[in-house]
Parts: C-alpha cells; structure tokens; sequence
C-alpha cells in the first residue's frame, strides 16, 4: 500500500483541540468534523487539502483529548498518510484503531516541508520526497500492530478473531 | 531484571509472570469507561461490528458530564443515545443529570475504582486513578467499544520515570503545584509513552485530593499513566468506599527506570502554567502583572472537595474584583452538597462567584464560560492550548485553587501566600 500527495507541515506539539476544537465534539459527522479540521491554527486547511494529501508535523502530534474525531476528522479531510517525529500516545493509538496511517520519522520531520511531493511506502516504510529527490526511512509497524492495520481496524480485527 | 509497579499490574491482567517494556500484551479490564462525547462513538463502533451484549455489565461505565445539562441539541442527542445504550445493556454505572459528576471525580468517589486495577476509560484524564495505585489509562472510542465487547485492551508496556518525592508541602501550596513543577521540568512529551511512579517518603504527606490531581495531569506530560504506592493513606481512602477486593502491587526494588526525578516538596511554590503549553511554568510571583477577566474552579484536576475548601478559605468573607467573572463548580452532587453544609457555597455567592452544578464545561470550551478574543482566564482545569477554553486569541493560566481564588480578589493573578 502506498500513499501520495502533497505536504501540509505543522511544528511541535499540535494537540487534538487545534486538530478538532471541543465545540464540534457535539457530532460525529465525519464531514463536518472534517470541515472544521485544524481550523484554529490554519483556517484555510479545510479548503486548500486534496484527497490523499500528506500531513508533516514534529513531535509530539496529536497530544492532549482522547477524542478519536480528531484522527477521524483527518482521515475524512482527505489525508492519506501523517508522518511526525512523534506522536502522543492516544492518538497514535486511535490512528491504528480507525486506520489513519501514521508514521514516526525523525528525518523526514526535519526534511519535508510545506507544498513537496511525497510518497509514501507502508509496507518497507520508505518515505520519498519527489520534489525533493530525498528518501527517509521510517519505523514500520511491529507485527501485532499490522495486524489490526489490516485487518481494516481494531473492531474488524477482533471480529476476525 | 524486576518490574516497576504499572508492569506488575499489567503482567498480572495478562495472565504472563513478567512483562517487559515495549512488548505489546493484552490484558483483562477491570473497568472501561466513556463520557457523553466518547460513547456515542463507541456506540457507533460497537455497533457497526455487530456486537449485541457487552462483556459485563457491572463494570462498563458510562458518565454524562462534558455537556450536560445539555448544551443545545446535537449534545442533547448524544446523550440520548448514551441513554438508550444503558437501558438496552443494563449498564449498572451510568450516570445522568443528577447523578453524575465530574467522571475522575466521581468514579474513585463511588468506590468504583480500586488498588490493583487496570482500567481504561475514552477520556484522557483516566490516568487519574493511578491515585488509588491502579493501572489507569486514556484511549479512544474504538477501544472503549472492543473493551465493552470483549473485556480486553491491547497495550505496549511502558517503561517508567521514578519521582522521587521528600519534604513536605507547604500552605499555600498543592498537589496542583506538584505536577505543573514535573510538566515544567520535563515539558509536554517528557513522559511520553512512559509511566510516572510516585515513591519516596514525601508521598506520604501527600492526600488523596493531592495524589488524584498529580495523576490526573501525568497526561499533560505526555504519560501513559502516573501511579502512587498504596499506604496508610489509600488504605483510609478506599476501606469502606471500595466495592471490590483490592490487590497491592509493589515495584520490585530492582525494577529499571529510564530516568529518576528528586523533588523536595519543601521547596515547590504556587505554579502558574502560561499560555499555550502546560509546559510554561512560572512560580506565581512572576505573574503579579498579568489582568484577568475570569476564573474557573472546577474540573476533574481541582474540582474536589478539598478544592473547594482552599477557594473557601481565601474567598470567605471577601469580595471578588469588579469585573472579574467566577466560576466555581463542585466537581460531583457529594462534593455540592458537602460544599453547602460546609457554608461554602454561601461564603461563594456572598463573595460574588457563581456557582455550577457538576459540569466538564469550560474547561474544554464547551459552555459555562467561553472566552471572548483576548480574554484571560485563571484556570484551575488542565490545558492551556490555543482556542481551548473560546476564543483562539484569548489566554488560560494553569494554577491551583488557592492561585484562582486569590486572583479572584485582585483581578490580577495573585500569591495565596499573601491572603490566607
């Protein structure tokens, strides 16, 4: 499976309230969350993402709120793959269970940025920056985790079981 | 090679004699838990992949509080749905209006979490429970709902930061001060993936109020979960509250630590955390200076009864600043009514505060006090980003009761030191 599209970058310690404000927690909509998604830090997100966009940040993502409509609005915003130095525990988590691709790379956070073409490879955990002509290598996911990836998430992997 | 007390409990729930950090287990719930935000998408979840009975229905918990009473009317169907979840499953602990409380305040305040448990709730302030010496911690919807189905959680092992504490805190100073000092020396990710394990002799002067708002805010750091020992106080805290037989882990002498924290208690002062990250820690003398509209005290980090008391004890007999708005919300109806036998609640409104019935409200943006652009608030509550309490130009302090309520007075954030 791979992913390709072009980078939104965000820094450090994005959390989940700037990724989905608590005042749209009053739905479970996905569009409509989408549709707010990232709006206090970069209101023009929602407008300017394309299906299969690539989203950059630093460490630290997704930090704060349990609140799973955060990786959901996301997913449903068009984003295809988030690559981060690091990511909060719940989120990174939540991201598995509802599968949004997410990957750790220190290189790549330092590398990419804002409007490059990326490619990405899911199952070596390549990273290819086109614009850049740069590769990074990324963690890929441990055997357990993969599991529920493909199994189309943790509720899909249990019911498997 | 020994395991600190978080890989005791988890080791234990998996059925395995040692675990390890980094290696992924699964492990039985003792309590999995969800709010009126976090349910219906489990609900949906649980749902969807066909599941039609839940996998014991005394120990699934189900608490309205972010906003309820009921905003308006999307928030209103949400709880509808939670509702109509509970009836059809039977859940024993589903907590509606008039009931309900504050989730972290609520559920070691019914007993309904013990020592020894492990325990997941879609909120992530369940680190909370570590306070009563469980494996407590924060996930999603998805997991809440294969946790409602199966009875199991799937977690990576985490290694663990050991807090050593000494001395003991001063007037003037809490348990809120303890843990905004930790987030300021290790910043917001400094635990991240990790637990915190309280020891040292200073725990022990530590109350039960003071231990459940340190873990409360271990996910402020980035933890998975923060964790006290079981002493003389838990004990007196949990016998005749708890409503099952509890077990005490202990870490091993030789478990492995990633890193060692020695806080003097002694020597900690009333913290402020400024806008934008809890990160940004001040001691409260520094912010003499900075105006303020409105104070909130409540919340699952500082909306517990002795909360209450140390707003009282600076608020009583006074008057608040014209022009400052204060809100104060008991964090559960026990906490309410003791604060009302107490001659809190009166001591509140005499002094110009309103006051709430249990509700997670501001303290997200919710309702109850939203924040208009460039409006600054002191907060007793847990986080500080941007646009979170209203407005993405308005402003939150971090700090404790004692900072809140004394800033309440002067309108400016003020030392508790130099009122009580």
């Amino acid at each position: 499976m791979k992913a390709k599209g072009t980078v939104h970058r965000y820094q450090d310690n994005v959390d989940t309230d700037v990724i989905i404000p608590a005042r749209y927690l009053n739905t479970q909509d996905a569009k409509e969350l989408a549709s707010h998604c990232m709006e206090d830090i970069d209101a023009e997100f929602a407008c300017r993402v394309n299906e299969g966009d690539i989203m950059v940040a630093g460490l630290n993502f997704g930090c704060g709120s349990s609140r799973e409509h955060a990786p959901l609005a996301i997913k449903t915003a068009g984003i295809s793959c988030v690559i981060a130095k690091t990511f909060a525990r719940i989120f990174y988590r939540n991201s598995i269970n509802i599968g949004l691709p997410i990957l750790e790379c220190e290189a790549a956070s330092e590398a990419i940025e804002a409007g490059d073409e990326v490619e990405v490879d899911f199952g070596t955990g390549v990273i290819t920056n086109i614009t850049k002509n740069e590769t990074y290598q990324a963690e890929p996911f441990p055997e357990f985790i993969q599991d529920i990836i493909t199994a189309g998430g943790l509720m899909a992997s249990i019911n498997k079981k | 090679m020994g395991m600190t007390m978080t890989q005791k409990i988890l080791a234990a729930h998996a059925g395995l004699e040692t675990v390890k950090a980094g290696q992924l287990i699964n492990a039985k719930l003792d309590i999995v838990l969800g709010n009126d935000i976090t349910t219906p998408v489990a609900i949906n979840e649980f749902e969807k992949a066909g599941f039609d009975c839940v996998y014991d229905k005394s120990r699934i918990n189900i608490v309205l509080d972010h906003f309820t009473p009921n905003k308006d009317i999307k928030a209103a169907e949400q709880s509808k749905q939670c509702r109509e979840f509970a009836c059809k499953y039977d859940i024993d602990n589903f907590y509606d209006v008039g009931e309900m409380g504050v989730e972290h305040a609520l559920l070691p305040e019914k007993g309904i979490v013990t020592a020894g448990d492990c325990i997941i709730g879609a909120d992530s302030h369940t680190c909370t429970y570590g306070a009563v010496g469980a494996f407590s911690t924060g996930v999603g919807s998805t997991d809440m709902a294969a946790g409602m189905a199966t009875g199991n959680c799937w977690f990576k092992v985490p290694s663990a930061i050991k807090i050593e504490l000494t001395g003991k805190l001063a007037k003037g100073v809490s348990g809120k001060d303890v843990i905004l000092d930790i987030i300021g020396r290790i910043g917001v990710d400094g635990a991240l993936y990790q637990s915190m394990e309280f020891v040292g002799e200073g725990v022990k002067s530590l109350s039960m109020d003071d231990r459940l708002t340190i873990c409360n805010m271990a996910i402020e750091a980035g933890a998975k979960n923060g964790i006290f020992p079981v002493d003389d106080v838990t004990r007196e805290y949990l016998d005749g509250r708890t409503k099952r037989e509890y077990s005490i882990y202990e870490a091993d002498d030789d478990a492995e630590y990633s890193s060692v924290i020695s806080i003097n208690l002694d020597e900690l002062v009333p913290t402020v955390s400024y806008p934008h990250l809890p990160e940004n820690t001040h001691p409260v003398t520094e912010a003499s200076d900075i105006k303020i509209d409105q104070v909130v005290i409540g919340s699952c980090t500082n909306g517990r009864i002795s909360d209450m008391e140390a707003a009282y004890e600076i608020l009583k007999g006074r008057k608040v600043k014209k022009g400052v708005r204060v809100i104060i919300i008991p964090a559960t109806q026990e906490i309410y009514k003791e604060s009302i036998k107490r001659g809190y609640l009166e001591a509140f409104v005499d002094a110009g505060c309103i006051v709430s019935t249990p509700t997670c409200g501001p303290c997200l943006g919710g309702y109850m006090g939203i924040l208009a652009a460039g409006e600054r608030c002191v907060s007793t509550t847990n986080r500080n980003f941007v646009g979170r309490m209203g407005h993405v130009s308005s402003e939150i302090y971090l700090a404790s009761p004692a900072v809140a309520a004394a800033s309440a007075l002067t309108g400016y954030i003020s030392d508790p030191r130099e009122v009580l």
